[in-house]
């Protein structure tokens, strides 16, 4: 089954207009020692019975849709509406390229306009693009961008920023170039940070709220770094964005991140949804594909790619970035999520995070043995310091059908005793109070 | 009189909302004590719409897309073939979309499970050793598989010296723009008269500055590189790895693989060759291919089917050039390649590249009798014609695209490879049949004659879209690149 429709006498006509006998003709430019023999020995051919049966045995091996999640750490377990499915799967929107002819492709060109447009006021920023892979990779297009415009070479990371964007902007970047300015008390503290910077110094990369879930300083942090004649860019949550003063009003020269949050399901950890905003002046510099509004010959409002010049196809070697195809459907996702939720919902949903995850931080700090590991504010995410490993905590949850969280214990070994908890809208009173039992349980099991 | 259309920005107000939150069931203190010293936004400007607007809004918007369920999109280097429905249904399987990719490996064996197969099943069909899954995007994984390369050079103590990358002048742009991103430095070369690749420009580019040739098989003009062998000895031989653009493996799949052809290192996109759909941008997967020697490099983590039967992630892996996503990549995307592939089975991979190249020379010898045709060899997947000849009439390559979009088929690839003037670079891919080709080459031949007879009606084109030629200079001199507030 190859979803092709060929019959015998079509295939004859069409050799025939070739003009050769044989379809293996063609392949004459193909040395004969390369040609398989037999088709490489993968299974099948299935058909959508057998498959329906194997992928959804596999689906089941998960154990992931019956437990109640309270995982976070960079991918969330938030609301989708059920009009986000239903719209994001049009095969309009589904199966459409690139809008490289933007006369028919006017849906996919104007939805990309809105999320720019809801991006951009989101973060604070005067323009954001049409999407990167994730946010570690916008992280390291931030962080490219600022060495570019700048003419310097160091990047500093300040305070806890999730340790995979650090691991990826030291895959991408020279790993002595990337500095790491650690936390104290679980936040970046400026002065450290101010420590750190120097003439090199292209950019100060923290993360809002950081890795910890914790609320950092916005504007202390990017005035030091415009003191140092570097670039500020913040890596924001775009839930969180809807309750906290954007970073793009505070100084923020660049704000990228993950909106996974905005309406795409975890599924393993991809496709997520990168983002990426920024000042005016920085705007010829920016990675991606970019839309503006134009009108056609008879005047009527349009939607087109712009600035191309700027990327790969057209510039080569000289692009601002390699990225060519993008996350387009998890944009338009985030759009209609957006665009369904607004103002009112957005803002209802942030403050829901902050009223159930403080909820459960209180029942967590009542059950004997277990503590918050910090003081500072957080807004939807919180680390808790188990009187057993995390890793046995996530173990009990299985009693209980939660994941109680992340053990950090994968990340560091210090970090065994420490459990990442992130509380959504989605969990109710009776859910939170099963994930306090599963505490209850794994402590007194010691 | 139909109703204008509006941004969202410019529908509903206040008092309009959207789908309802529950009630905050949990004890309640106001924010101000919970988040002290925090400030909070003052304002979010956004729009306000009620649900059944927010659906008319995007269907509307919907329906002034073309897409391949609608109809016929040659779009050269693109493969735009049709795109299984049940992949979608099984990709969104509760059990996937739910796992979290923190959740640790026992919790999440399905996944892992599917991860390592999807591993298997590519390394078999490009003949290579190892695959990691974690790039994005064939973008994504070019300079992953750059890195590893520049990571095997300093293994060898080779780092400082090999720095260029040889890239033929047809290759696609994100190739030097890959190399730039890994700090290396592209060398172009000229393609040879046939397109194909010059052996003595080669060559005379290599030497123990080399640190890559980097080729696209079959090439962006279509054809079958006939002196790939030669190539890839070539660059062994100055200490040189051999890197395959792998865009077009439609053509190749079932049929050559591309470790039989000296290669080191390959991205495949998925969104091409295993029918992910393009999702009008993205997102795709790029998954990269290597030979043996380049396995201690692939990123972590790595899936790894043990003796037992369960899938664990490797980490402990010290040559790895590191992570290059947050994640696990573009996981669903490759749950759906991978049910493609089980749909297949080896003759059905097998059938795909006949159909496609079968597809591709019909189309080419009829439509050679009405545009030039720079390169007659029989080609592989795709080929690419010229608009030159239509200059005369005053009639570019841009108008008979835009021209086409009024027969209902989208356009193909423009003025894409730069190696052919006005060039039309077209893909049919193997499930059109027929009578689809049929009707594009009728389409085209029309085009053809109206050059001739109407020009004019080719440069107001297209005449049926929803909206017309738009002016791009416009919109890149100040552009509007978000809404303003009504
Ligand atoms: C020949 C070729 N190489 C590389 C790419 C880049 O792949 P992607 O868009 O997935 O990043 C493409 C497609 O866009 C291509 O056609």
């Amino acid at each position: 089954m190859s979803f092709v429709g060929l019959g015998r006498d079509e295939e004859q006509r069409m050799l025939k207009e070739i003009g050769v006998a044989r379809f293996e003709d063609l392949l004459a430019a193909i040395p004969q020692e390369v040609l398989l023999e037999h088709p490489p020995r993968i299974p099948g051919p299935l058909s959508e019975i057998e498959l329906r049966r194997l992928l959804g045995r596999w689906a089941r091996e998960n154990h992931a849709a019956e437990l109640v999640s309270f995982q976070g750490g960079g991918i969330y377990d938030h609301w989708i509406p059920a009009a986000v499915d239903a719209l994001a799967s049009r095969s309009e929107f589904v199966t459409a390229y690139t809008p490289y002819q933007p006369e028919v492709a006017q849906g996919t060109l104007t939805a990309i306009f809105e999320f720019q447009s809801m991006m951009a006021e989101l973060t604070g920023c005067d323009v954001a693009n049409a999407s990167m892979y994730d946010g570690a990779t916008a992280t390291v297009e931030a962080a490219l961008l600022a060495r570019r415009q700048t003419g310097r070479k160091r990047v500093v990371v300040a305070g806890m920023v999730h340790p995979h964007v650090l691991a990826v902007l030291r895959t991408y970047l020279d790993p002595d170039e990337v500095s790491h300015v650690g936390d104290t008390a679980g936040l970046a503290v400026p002065a450290d940070v101010k420590a750190a910077l120097g003439p090199d110094s292209a950019c100060v990369i923290y993360q809002q709220p950081n890795f910890f879930g914790l609320v950092e300083d916005p504007p202390a942090l990017h005035a030091i770094a415009h003191e140092a004649g570097a670039l500020a860019i913040a890596v924001c949550d775009p839930i969180a964005l809807a309750l906290l003063e954007p970073p793009g009003r505070t100084g923020a020269d660049i704000v990228v991140g993950e909106a996974q949050s905005l309406g795409s399901p975890m599924s393993f950890g991809g496709p997520l949804l990168g983002y990426f905003a920024a000042k005016q002046s920085l705007l010829r510099g920016l990675p991606g594909r970019l839309v503006a509004e134009t009108v056609d010959r008879q005047g009527r409002r349009g939607f087109v790619l712009t600035l191309q010049t700027r990327e790969q196809h057209i510039r080569r070697e000289k692009a601002t970035s390699n990225i060519c195809t993008n996350q387009g459907l998890m944009a338009l996702r985030a759009t209609i999520h957006m665009g369904l939720l607004g103002r009112l919902g957005l803002r209802e949903v942030a403050e829901l995070c902050v009223q159930k995850s403080h909820h459960a931080a209180r029942l967590a700090a009542g059950i004997p043995g277990y503590a918050l590991a910090h003081e500072a504010p957080f807004f939807r995410e919180f680390v808790l310091r188990c009187p057993v490993e995390a890793r046995r905590v996530v173990e009990a949850g299985l009693e209980f059908g939660v994941s109680p969280g992340i053990n950090l214990g994968r990340f560091r070994p210090e970090w065994k005793d420490l459990l990442l908890v992130a509380v959504t809208e989605l969990r109710d009173a009776g859910e939170i109070d099963r994930w306090a039992q599963t505490l209850h349980r794994a402590g007194g099991a010691r | 009189m139909i109703m204008p259309r509006r941004l969202l920005i410019e529908q509903g107000g206040a008092g309009h909302r959207g789908p309802a939150l529950p009630a905050c069931d949990v004890p309640q203190r106001p924010l101000a004590e919970l988040l002290p010293g925090v400030v909070l936004r003052a304002e979010l400007v956004f729009p306000q719409v009620s649900e059944p607007e927010v659906v008319r809004h995007f269907t509307e918007l919907s329906t002034l897309n073309h897409h391949v369920d609608r109809g016929f999109y040659p779009l050269g280097s693109c493969t735009m073939k049709y795109n299984p429905k049940i992949d979608e249904e099984l990709a969104g399987l509760a059990g996937f979309a739910k796992a979290h990719p923190l959740a640790g490996d026992d919790a999440t064996q399905g996944c892992l499970r599917a991860m390592a197969e999807v591993q298997r099943l590519l390394a078999e069909i490009t003949g290579f050793a190892a695959v990691t899954t974690q790039p994005a995007a064939g973008a994504h994984g070019e300079m992953t598989g750059l890195l590893m390369m520049r990571a095997y050079h300093r293994s060898r103590g080779e780092g400082e010296r090999r720095r260029r990358v040889i890239v033929p002048d047809s290759a696609h742009g994100t190739n030097p723009a890959s190399v730039s991103l890994v700090g290396y430095e592209t060398v172009v070369i000229p393609s040879g008269p046939d397109a194909t690749v010059d052996l003595d420009a080669l060559a005379k580019a290599l030497d123990d500055r080399t640190a890559a040739v980097m080729l696209t098989v079959p090439n962006t003009v279509g054809l079958f590189e006939p002196r790939v062998l030669e190539v890839t000895r070539m660059a062994h031989a100055a200490g040189a790895q051999c890197y395959m653009d792998g865009a077009n493996l439609n053509a190749l799949v079932g049929r050559v693989r591309p470790g039989d052809l000296g290669f080191d290192v390959m991205h495949i996109n998925v969104h091409k060759t295993f029918s992910t759909p393009h999702g009008g941008g993205g997102p795709g997967a790029g998954p990269v291919a290597v030979a043996k020697h380049l396995e201690p490099f692939l990123p972590t983590p790595v899936a790894v089917l043990q003796q037992d039967g369960r899938v664990r992630l490797d980490w402990e892996r010290p040559q790895s050039i590191g992570r290059v996503h947050s994640f696990n990549g573009n996981f669903s995307i490759l749950l759906r390649a991978l049910a493609y592939m089980l749909t297949l089975g080896p003759e059905g991979l097998a059938e795909v590249s006949r159909v496609a190249i079968l597809n591709a020379n019909y189309l080419m010898r009829r439509l050679a009798k009405s545009y030039d045709l720079p390169n007659p060899q029989a080609c592989m997947h795709e080929f690419v014609l010229s608009g030159r000849g239509l200059k005369k009439y005053g009639v570019r390559t841009l108008d008979v695209a835009k021209r086409l979009l009024d027969f209902g088929v989208h356009a193909p690839t423009v003025y894409f490879p730069l190696i052919v003037e006005e060039a039309l670079m077209i893909e049919p891919t193997e499930t059109e049949t027929f009578d689809r080709l049929d009707h594009f080459a009728t389409a085209m031949e029309r085009i053809a004659v109206e050059a001739a007879e109407d020009a004019e009606l080719l440069h107001q084109a297209p005449h049926t879209t929803p909206v017309g030629r738009l002016d791009e200079a416009r919109a890149s001199r100040e552009p509007r690149l978000r809404w303003s507030i009504p």
